[in-house]
């Protein structure tokens, strides 16, 4: 049995582009907005999700023949919230300064759709293996545009990326801000995000014509 | 009691669930295509979290927190569960909202029917749980507050919700261009309304930009008579973290210090307010001359 046939690739490959969970499913919206104001966050919390997701995906679909109907939910519940508190004891204490700026939303990939989404959906009929390569195709796709929206965010809204200075020193005016630009106060606000998540959703859509909603 | 009071509208306006935190977006999407179901879900979320944040206050103050379970006995005092709150908090709304269900469909069939599937949908709504972590990361610090911080964050929600659902419905006949048509477009409102909602953020420090001048102005001296601790209330959560010594962590948005000259000088404010109606005034006659 091969180890990679070629659907599972197109599981690792769809949700990067056409069945993007942000974008396309539009699940996981909350957490993608809200800490995107730093590249450095967008990038620890894609990788939570990925471990929270492809672990979970694997649990799930080891139990899923034994888990009972009733309480589905609650067991998908349990997983994941045991899940997500390794993953927050983990960065309390390797990344401190980083948990205090995801505070909460650390907790909130409980409730992040795509992972409860993707359990119902794929998880609960299919092979651990297959399971797993859904869920690492899944978060890689939430990462993408999580990445390309702190990128975006950060670059403009405070002339850094992971906290290096990239356009030159604000303060002493040196690089690009001799020319007199400014970094756009704007981006760092809540809003942006939404405003850049539109914007990408239109350049997606613009692109693959199929996607675009009827009235 | 104006503690209450600035609770209630700061939750609603200024830490509104969808526009400063985004919470519970994926719902807020999904169902604000018609104005009709999108108030029902927004009265069951009021409803959920009203019931939620309190439960939840109460598993934090004698379970969770640092040093909580002394009440069992002198030697649990070191025992710190702060690590169980995701698993506790999802524990005790599935079950709230799963005993929700099953009241409403006793006793209210009809809602019940409209509700369908978002009540149980309603507990993996990142609102609530966020509702609950919000609860415990600011440090509420009794039980009536954090019920009025539940049902008031409910009701932000629900206004956010209502607006954009009343919107939607009205682009319809928009010319909006095909590939924003539907998500892409609700993304680029709800950006602009949450613009909009940031204007609140002058609503509560009680400085020179305070949206209702007349009740703070008609309040002040006499709270000021009874005493300056009474009128630090009208100072922001971040100054009442100074003069109280509580462990609040603030919000994340950035808030004008009023300065503290307010506190002692009422004189200053009510000249300044007058003087400041007075070229209101003056303006408007030369504006209609």
């Amino acid at each position: 049995m091969a180890l990679l046939t070629k659907k599972d690739v197109s599981l690792i490959s769809d949700p990067l582009a056409d069945n993007n969970p942000i974008t396309i499913q539009v699940l996981g919206i909350c957490s993608a907005l809200a800490i995107t104001a730093e590249l450095k966050a967008s990038i620890v919390m894609a990788i939570a999700v990925m471990f929270v997701l492809g672990l979970g995906n694997v649990v799930i679909s080891l139990m899923r023949n034994i888990i009972p109907g009733k309480i589905r939910i609650i067991v998908q519940l349990v997983v994941v919230a045991a899940l997500v508190i390794v993953v927050d004891q983990v960065l309390k204490a390797f990344a401190y300064e980083l948990s205090k700026t995801l505070s909460v939303f650390v907790g909130l990939i409980i409730t992040n759709c795509i992972i409860m989404g993707r359990f119902e959906a794929f998880a609960l009929a299919n092979g651990p293996w297959r399971s797993f390569l859904d869920g690492i195709g899944n978060s890689l796709g939430y990462g993408a545009i999580l990445v390309i929206v702190g990128f975006i965010r950060e670059l403009l809204g405070s002339g850094t990326l992971l906290g290096y200075k990239v356009l030159g020193d604000p303060i002493t005016k040196t690089g690009l801000y001799a020319t007199g630009y400014e970094n756009n106060g704007f981006m760092i606000i809540p809003p942006a995000a939404l405003i850049v998540i539109g914007i990408i959703i239109w350049v997606q859509r613009s692109r693959n014509l199929a996607l675009i909603e009827d009235n | 009691m104006l503690e209450y009071i600035e609770l209630f509208f700061r939750s609603i306006f200024i830490d509104n669930m969808i526009f400063a935190t985004f919470l519970g977006m994926c719902s807020y999407l999904a169902v604000s295509k018609k104005v009709t179901t999108a108030v029902g879900l927004g009265a069951a979320v009021i409803f959920v979290l009203g019931v939620t944040v309190p439960l939840n206050w109460l598993l934090d103050q004698y379970i969770l927190r640092d040093g909580a379970l002394a009440w069992l006995g002198p030697e649990y005092a070191d025992y710190n569960l702060g690590f169980l709150s995701f698993i506790l908090f999802i524990a005790t709304i599935a079950t709230m909202v799963q005993l929700v269900e099953i009241v409403v469909e006793k006793f209210s069939p009809a809602l019940y029917n409209s509700l369908g599937i978002f009540l149980p949908l309603i507990a993996v709504n990142c609102a609530i749980l966020g509702g609950s972590l919000f609860m415990q990361s600011r440090d509420i610090q009794s039980f009536g507050l954090a019920l009025n911080y539940g049902i008031s964050s409910g009701i932000g929600w629900f206004l956010a919700i209502l607006t954009i659902a009343a919107i939607r419905e009205k682009i319809r006949y928009s010319n909006v261009p095909p590939p924003l048509r539907g998500l892409g477009i609700t993304f680029i409102i709800t950006g602009l309304m949450g613009i909009g909602f940031q204007s609140f953020g002058g609503m509560l420090t009680g400085g020179d930009d305070a949206v209702s001048p007349a009740e703070t102005t008609a309040e002040v001296p006499t709270e000021i008579e009874d005493s300056t601790a009474e009128a630090k209330v009208f100072l922001t959560r971040d100054d009442a973290i100074s003069t109280k010594g509580n462990a609040n962590t603030g919000t994340t948005t950035a808030r004008k210090h009023p300065p503290l000259s307010q506190v002692n000088g009422h004189d200053q404010k009510v000249e300044k307010e007058l003087a400041k109606k007075e070229k209101e005034v003056s303006y408007n006659d030369a504006i209609n001359k």
